[in-house]
């Protein structure tokens, strides 16, 4: 199954902890990856001939609630010519100020898909992206205030003295 | 007092703004759109030109943007799918099939539906499949310049409208599909219709083959004109037409084998460069073409199952499954499946004690076949870039959500 064999080689090549956990009772099982090596785990897997996770199907910015302080991304690979998909993840804990974002390695070198899908969670959740060609908001005006997806978040009431009637 | 983000993470911001300011002396920004008929919608590109050359195109987004995933965390499972609705609102059926299976998958009845229930959503949606498809022809060469084509697409889309609406009630965004079932059997009539409609529209289709596929002018408009390579498409994670149309032969009805397409018999058209060179406009035009062929095939084969092996019967109820309420257990699930733009994608976190998603992103196919637009737009002329993005075959809604 593709999942042990993604385990295995991992765990061959960047050592025993470049997994932190993982969830392997859910339909769909999830590898989570020591946030740091999250962009060369991806170049790894998409290169090697047994993986081939070519194509990024989906990635998702996650806030995990006020009481977690946890954020987090997930990350959909397919391979088109192995058929094969698996998830992975990486979770960082932040304090939710708005001094201070969760901060990810960009895989956008490694899938350019990631490029735009980046830019989204960062101007949903704002998760910021190291090394990212091009990061600023992608939906939102450039001005907007606070980051919309987050939890705590608190309606805006006006926009420019525009108010916003719901 | 106005709450920005702090200035170590605006640094895209600064590198954007830089570059606008120092655009030279002899290059020109234009601004096309968002009010521009050839952008499918409220899409804005800014351009940096020289001449007639276009150096760079920046695409902005944002203008259609309506919250999906923000509204989808306050309503409850059944309640988002009108939503889905609007997101490609030239595919809505897709929408729904895809976003209910999802749903379906997480609670575990997926194996449950009756094969009639089955059977209809894959009619549906393969007539939606041809609408939207006739829509992406009309406009491409309304974008060329030839207007008679638009006219005979939504003339024969009409005819489909009518269908759906006769069987949902609503025009174009319809709510039929529901989580377990339908939201009715499909009228009596239905299928009759379905064969009146396949029998009209194959001569017609034959027809718009001649008037645009094979004309002169509109061969040299797209042949050879942005061109896409499989490898820079698969990078980027362009999916349905635009992916089949630099050449591979990947359709996630075939892939994943959801619902009844296994069952059914088509073929998964790809671009061969019969003329031009795979993965240019033309390429990307022709898969649409013959994309709709095949589902008229599939049409087919849907009406005669729902005549004959799984037909109408009074004890029928199609929301016999439909769940009272729906609280999956907690689980993430993401679900795709191949809508007439490509892959669509559901990303759910649930979290096991609510009936609403702790999370829902949707990841929706025309974003990502937009995001390969400034990479395959370098250095051509203004009109040519028309052409590209027409062949695109985005719908903002989606883009936005």
């Amino acid at each position: 199954m593709i999942f042990d064999t993604v385990k295995q080689l991992l765990r061959q090549k960047f050592g025993a902890d470049v997994i932190v956990a993982e969830e392997a009772e859910q339909k769909q099982p999830a590898l989570i990856i020591k946030a740091d090596l999250i962009d060369e785990v991806c170049l790894f897997l998409r290169d090697h001939p047994e993986t081939w996770f070519d194509f990024l199907s989906c990635l998702s910015g996650v806030d995990y609630g006020v009481e977690k302080q946890q954020f987090g991304v997930v990350y959909h690979l397919s391979s088109i010519i192995k058929k094969h998909t698996i998830v992975l993840k990486v979770i960082a804990s932040n304090d939710r100020s708005e001094e201070n974002l969760p901060t990810f390695k960009s895989i956008s070198a490694v899938y350019k898909a990631a490029d735009w899908h980046e830019r989204e969670a960062f101007d949903m959740l704002g998760i910021y992206f190291e090394n990212h060609p091009d990061l600023r908001r992608i939906l939102l005006p450039d001005d907007w205030e606070g980051f919309p997806l987050r939890k705590d978040y608190k309606n805006a009431e006006s926009y420019h003295n525009i108010k916003i009637d719901l | 007092m106005e709450r920005l983000i702090p200035q170590k993470y605006q640094q895209g911001l600064i590198n954007y703004q830089n570059k606008m300011a120092s655009v030279l002396p002899e290059e020109m920004v234009l601004n096309l759109g968002p009010q521009h008929p050839s952008t499918h919608g409220v899409l804005r590109l800014e351009l940096i030109t020289d001449g007639e050359i276009v150096k760079e195109v920046i695409p902005h987004l944002g203008y259609l943007h309506r919250c999906f995933e923000k509204h989808g965390e306050a309503l409850n499972y059944a309640q988002i799918i009108p939503y889905t609705d609007r997101m490609d609102y030239l595919a809505s059926m897709n929408n729904n099939h895809a976003y209910v299976m999802g749903v379906e998958r997480m609670l575990g009845i997926e194996n449950d539906i009756p094969k009639r229930v089955e059977y209809i959503r894959v009619l549906v949606c393969e007539l939606n499949r041809i609408a939207s498809h006739l829509i992406a022809i009309g406009t491409y060469g309304i974008d060329i310049g030839a207007f008679t084509p638009f006219l005979w697409c939504f003339r024969d889309r009409e005819h489909i409208m009518n269908m759906l609406e006769w069987a949902s009630g609503a025009r174009m965004l319809y709510n039929y599909i529901w989580v377990g079932g339908l939201f009715y059997d499909i009228p009596v009539g239905f299928e009759e219709r379905c064969k009146e409609f396949v029998d009209y529209f194959k001569p017609k289709l034959k027809e718009l083959n001649e008037l645009l596929t094979d004309n002169q002018i509109f061969i040299s408009r797209t042949a050879n004109v942005g061109i896409l390579p499989l490898d820079v498409a698969i990078n980027y994670g362009c999916s349905g037409p635009m992916l089949r149309g630099s050449g591979l032969k990947y359709d996630l009805r075939r892939v994943d084998e959801y619902s009844v397409y296994p069952e059914l018999d088509f073929e998964v058209a790809y671009a061969k460069g019969e003329i031009g060179t795979v993965g240019d406009c033309w390429n990307r035009y022709q898969v649409r073409v013959v994309e709709v062929e095949e589902s008229l095939k599939i049409i087919e084969q849907c009406v005669e199952k729902l005549t004959k092996e799984h037909k109408r019967t009074k004890e029928f109820d199609p929301r016999a499954l439909c769940p009272k309420k729906t609280t999956p257990k907690a689980q993430d699930f993401y679900v795709r499946a191949e809508n007439p733009k490509g892959e669509i994608g559901f990303y759910f976190i649930a979290d096991g004690r609510s009936d609403k998603p702790f999370r829902i992103k949707s990841r929706g196919p025309s974003f990502c076949n937009l995001s390969v637009l400034p990479a395959i737009s370098k250095n051509v002329m203004i009109a040519d870039l028309i052409a590209i993005i027409g062949s695109l075959d985005i719908v903002l809604g989606e883009v936005d959500r």
